[in-house]
């Protein structure tokens, strides 16, 4: 099995620039990604066999993103649609040297990745809170809406409204606009001060903000606040939807209806962790109740050799997941073992002992960590979205529970997540709580935990038991005795 | 924007649709108006695409046989046979 000297999980902003910097200081890098590019979310865009005229303008900045991912592809292994559903450390001594091992899928094969250190960026995914009929076709994510756009160049509806709250809706509303929809509004469940006085231009992306306001105003998109999408109606398809004007704890006052074919709805992110958790990484609680790993100055989680950059280390946005992508890159390749340079005495104290130059980046940083702190404070979600929900309403959408068995179960006594999805099967299908668990957590009386997903994609049983370590014996090949003695071992 | 690449088709239950190439098969069936493509357990419910990126699983979908794919991650290739249930 090769041994590398760092694997990169996440092939978006913070995990390319982690992986470009250890390998341009010398590290023997792989790279793992679900997707068939490299690019996560933000930079999803489209493949180059579209030969589309224009594949950067629904981002900032995909050239240079991109520029760096074929430096990356020269001096690194990038394994791109290898999913990975679970990451080990490995006890053994054999295993000091490559004490980590990351398992993937690929096409529903197994692979295994044995590496030194591990750098985990493995981003965010859109938080939804649920409203009757969210569950209707024609109600997608912000993000899916986003996606489908960036990555396959289709425009998610002809008559669409945009709604949830924080400043992602802004780019998702002026990319729809741009590519040829319709929006019929952008309804922003919190704040009073329009967009004008968005908190984007006051806190020094009035360039950004600009641009998406200049987009919304060119074809007269309105921008409402404390006016959000509080239910979604129709047969089998979204028809139209109730529109609410909100009190400050987003409870209705007021409600009209707009007919659309697409809602578009967000209401932040939760940060992917599952990986983190497996490795027993602290966690913390971020401004908006989100779980998120802690770190260190130098982007080093709790469990030695183990660093994380970008979400799971708190929602940040692309820039500020590759300034803390390249602080990790730098620490991991100043870090003991393999074959980077020993720090050198007196390294910079700025820059967190990282070397000449990470100054800038740990001051970057921290600009732009006090930026995401004010946007999760601008727009946190208020408690009034319960009042929305009817009987029912699913929550969990997967195991179609209504609100009314989530509240039987805390009737039961159930105070968590957790009791709640096992009295109401809340949170127990395909997606495991990744759309429902922030509400449940919330119906239940809690703060969201982090997760605890022992696989973290879904996994064949036969994909299983072809990834078994191979001092584990393939039950199929023992004899019929030893199988007898082996059950009754249990 | 211009797409200088020239669509291929898959079939959805034996009807044709246009995909462009690199495109994943819930891109393709939601730009061609095909909104659902599964019922849920329970409630019968029709459901596609909602969180677009893998994870919420409710695009499930059976493409060249095989079952609960995630359409909004599975590229389309020419000829791929997709049934709706």
């Amino acid at each position: 099995m090769t041994c590398y000297d760092l694997a990169v999980i996440g092939g978006g902003p913070a995990g390319v620039a982690g992986a470009l910097t250890a390998a341009q200081a010398g590290l023997r890098v792989a790279l793992l990604d679900g997707g068939a590019r490299l690019g996560g979310q933000y930079f999803r865009h489209p493949p180059a066999s579209l030969q589309a005229s224009d594949p950067g303008a629904f981002h900032h900045g995909l050239d240079r993103f991109l520029r760096q991912g074929a430096a990356l592809a020269d001096r690194a292994d990038l394994l791109l649609g290898h999913q990975v559903w679970t990451v080990e450390r490995v006890a053994s001594g054999a295993a000091e040297a490559a004490p980590f091992r990351v398992h993937a899928l690929r096409d529903d094969r197994p692979v295994v990745v044995a590496a030194r250190r591990l750098l985990v960026a493995t981003g965010a995914h859109d938080r939804p809170l649920p409203f009757p009929g969210w569950d209707l076709p024609g109600v997608l994510t912000a993000g899916g809406a986003q996606a489908l756009l960036k990555g396959n160049l289709v425009v998610a509806g002809r008559r669409v409204v945009v709604s949830g709250t924080g400043p992602f809706l802004l780019p998702v509303a002026a990319g729809l606009a741009s590519a040829g929809a319709r929006v019929l509004g952008v309804y922003e469940a919190n704040g009073g001060l329009g967009l004008a006085r968005h908190p984007l231009l006051a806190l020094g992306k009035a360039g950004e903000a600009a641009g998406y306001g200049l987009a919304l105003a060119r074809r007269r998109v309105p921008y409402r606040t404390r006016q959000a999408v509080v239910a979604a109606h129709g047969g089998d398809e979204l028809t139209h939807v109730t529109v609410a004007e909100l009190d400050r704890d987003w409870h209705v006052r007021a409600t009209r209806t707009v007919e659309c074919d697409t809602l578009a709805v967000g209401y932040g992110f939760t940060p992917q962790l599952e990986l983190l958790t497996q490795l027993g990484c602290d966690t913390a609680h971020d401004l908006d109740g989100s779980p998120v790993v802690t770190v260190d100055a130098a982007q080093r989680t709790s469990v030695p050799g183990v660093w994380a950059a970008g979400e799971p280390t708190g929602v940040g946005g692309a820039v500020l997941a590759e300034v803390e992508g390249r602080i990790a890159g730098l620490a991991i390749a100043r870090s003991r073992g393999g074959n980077a340079p020993a720090p050198s005495p007196g390294a910079g104290v700025g820059g967190a002992g990282l070397g000449r130059g990470a100054g800038v980046l740990v001051r970057r940083r921290a600009r732009l960590r006090g930026f995401a702190r004010a946007l999760l404070e601008a727009y946190p979600v208020r408690d009034g979205w319960r009042s929305w929900l009817a009987d029912d309403t699913l929550v969990c959408r997967c195991e179609e529970v209504p609100l009314s068995a989530v509240r039987e179960a805390r009737e039961l006594g159930a105070t968590d997540a957790r009791s709640v999805k096992l009295l109401s099967r809340a949170g127990m299908g395909w997606c495991q709580g990744r759309m429902c668990g922030y509400a449940v957590a919330c119906l239940a009386g809690e703060q969201p935990q982090q997760p605890r997903r022992p696989i973290a994609q879904p996994i064949t049983l036969g994909a299983l038991q072809k990834s078994a370590p191979p001092d584990f014996p393939d039950p199929s090949a023992l004899k019929h005795d030893e199988r007898i003695s082996d059950d009754k071992s249990r | 924007m211009k797409v200088g690449a020239r669509p291929f088709e898959i079939t959805v239950d034996g009807r044709p649709v246009p995909v462009l190439p690199g495109q994943t098969l819930g891109a393709a069936l939601h730009a061609a108006g095909i909104r659902s493509w599964r019922t849920t357990r329970f409630g019968g419910r029709p459901r596609g695409l909602f969180c677009g990126i893998g994870v919420c699983f409710d695009c499930l979908i059976t493409v060249n046989g095989r079952a609960e794919q995630r359409a909004c991650l599975v590229e389309a290739a020419p000829g791929d046979e997709v049934t709706t249930s």
